[in-house]
């Protein structure tokens, strides 16, 4: 029980990493590499926050909007100084790793235990009968997330989200529509960044620790994520249930996005119930990417073979 | 009007492969003019759109829409006033979005993408009304993926989305060309209606000479970066397709081809 609550904590505070990326990378088609740094830097600016005494949930937004802020400055790079995606990305990335040191006082290490976080306060703990006590984590961690998704819903569906979808698209429509892609792609990597540091703010109030390489891997946990969630669970790029159900069945890609992640983290915990150990966390992580890459390319050729 | 003014336009600038395009090129189309134009490839008929456009800058000339100077205004404002619909019809459309999201956003032009719903769903029958004149059945295809219809009704699709706002001209580069005779036909004839119903000014580049005569009131045949043709009024209704396949051989012969 212990295990599976863990599973679904890990895997609902990276949800939120992975829908950031599912708009860089399925949205944009953008591989956007700074969320490996926009984690960790919600993270540091929590703890420092934390210590400082200013309110947990108020460290929720301050994290988004300094992660928006570095998403800006990825899609600066390559919109207006015309530099690669990708480089973009590892520029942003490995200046941030020297400033989250810096946000959090110059260590590399910051604990926040025993301090007021969103998991352990006083609110809660008169709001929460006893009983649920050892779920009050978990159910905080779904409304947050689930409130994110929504959100993002729902901006997908305004004339904003409309644009940026369309960006990823079919950058020339955007243009025809009198409007400047770049100025959009900026507005896409903002919010995915956004919401990279707030899962790093999460994550950090959730473990009660900041530690500076906590960020390795992000993306890698993101795609798999957003592409595990996708294939399985989006009849329009993957009728994988389709069949199962007879017929069509399908979820939001953003809630695809989240059951990806917690299912990753899942075999993540498998993988380590069978005895790797923790210091293989990373392999373990790559390995398993390239595992889901390799089976889903795989598929995807199957499936033009009988068309 | 559109005016281009003494445009010079050169590919691989001061290597061996310097190819000179456009010298001192000028062409001015006069408000509510339709222009066919023909020429062989590599003549500057795409090149010359582009450039109005915006989509490449000319190395030297200036460019007017009216009285205004457009010449160093970035692509996507001066697309505020034109309509562009390309060869390829997967240009013209969003394939993962829907017939409507795709018609929605093409109807928000010119106004603020901002938080307000993508879909304004009171204006959903409008869409299908528009739909409908296509012919193409999409009227009923609403919420299918724009990805999934087939490269006419795609074509369709875009033409009706170009002209959608309240623009000023229309640029239309080969936009029949990737499309079967027949659906060829009908998104040229919708060109048509709706070039003449929105009094737009419009630049039509094509390869089948058969429109270029039919449609429009000016004709213009390229070579090599300069206009060797350029009819209008009853000289254009006179032309016959012997002409221009007559001229058509001339200026091959002067490639040596």
């Amino acid at each position: 029980m212990t295990l599976l609550l863990g599973i679904f904590e890990e895997g609902l505070i990276y949800a939120l990493m992975a829908l950031g990326v599912y708009i860089t990378y399925k949205i944009l088609d953008f591989p956007d590499l700074s969320v490996d740094s926009t984690f960790p830097m919600g993270a540091a600016l929590t703890a420092s926050a934390v210590l400082a005494g200013i309110h947990p949930v108020l460290t929720l937004f301050l994290s988004f909007l300094a992660g928006a802020a570095a998403g800006c400055v990825t899609g600066i790079i390559h919109v207006k100084l015309k530099v690669r995606d990708l480089l973009s990305g590892i520029i942003v990335m490995t200046g941030l790793y020297s400033l989250n040191l810096r946000f959090a006082g110059g260590r590399a290490n910051v604990p926040v235990f025993g301090r007021e976080t969103i998991f352990e306060n006083r609110f809660l703990d008169n709001l929460a009968p006893q009983s649920l006590a050892p779920y009050t984590v978990v159910l905080l961690l779904l409304f947050i997330t689930l409130t994110c998704k929504v959100l993002l819903d729902l901006y997908l569906n305004t004339r904003s989200g409309y644009l940026l979808r369309a960006a990823g698209d079919n950058e020339t429509l955007v243009t025809s529509l009198a409007k400047d892609k770049g100025t959009v792609k900026i507005l896409g990597l903002a919010i995915a960044n956004g919401f990279a540091a707030l899962a790093g703010s999460v994550y950090c109030q959730h473990k009660g620790f900041f530690e500076i390489s906590i960020g390795t891997g992000t993306i890698v946990m993101g795609l798999a994520s957003v592409i595990i969630g996708i294939q399985v669970f989006c009849p329009d790029h993957r009728p994988f249930l389709f069949r199962l159900f007879g017929r069509p069945f399908g979820v939001r890609p953003t809630t695809a996005v989240i059951a990806g992640s917690v299912i990753y983290k899942a075999c993540i915990s498998a993988a380590i119930a069978m005895g790797l150990e923790a210091n293989d966390l990373k392999l373990i992580t790559s390995v398993l990417f390239l595992a889901i890459l390799a089976t889903f390319a795989r598929q995807r050729k199957k499936v033009k073979g009988h068309a | 009007m559109l005016k281009l003014n003494k445009i010079n336009k050169y590919y691989n600038e001061g290597t061996v492969n310097e190819i000179c395009l456009f010298k001192d090129f000028n062409l001015t189309v006069e408000e509510g003019q339709f222009v066919s134009v023909v020429g062989s490839n590599g003549s500057g008929k795409t090149s010359m759109l582009n450039i109005i456009c915006g989509t490449v800058p000319a190395d030297s000339g200036t460019i007017y829409i009216g009285k205004e100077n457009i010449t160093h205004m970035p692509e996507f404002k001066r697309q505020r006033h034109m309509g562009r619909v390309y060869q390829n019809p997967a240009m013209g459309t969003c394939p993962h979005m829907t017939i409507l999201e795709n018609m929605a956003l093409a109807d928000n032009k010119g106004k603020r993408f901002n938080l307000r719903p993508g879909t304004d769903k009171n204006r959903r029958d409008n869409y299908r009304e528009q739909l409908k004149t296509l012919g193409l059945g999409l009227e009923d295809k609403l919420h299918v993926k724009a990805g999934l219809l087939s490269g006419g009704q795609r074509q369709a699709m875009a033409l009706l989305m170009a002209a959608m706002t309240p623009i000023r001209f229309l640029i239309l580069d080969e936009h029949t060309a990737a499309l079967d005779p027949k659906t060829a036909q009908t998104v040229m004839e919708l060109t048509d209606k709706i070039v003449k119903e929105k009094k737009l000014t419009a630049v039509m580049v094509t390869h089948n000479l058969r429109y270029a005569l039919e449609y429009g009131d000016r004709l213009l045949m390229m070579h090599q970066g300069t206009s060797v043709m350029d009819l209008s009024g009853p000289k254009k209704a006179a032309v016959q397709i012997q002409d221009l396949l007559e001229k058509f051989n001339a200026i091959s012969i002067e490639c040596g081809n």
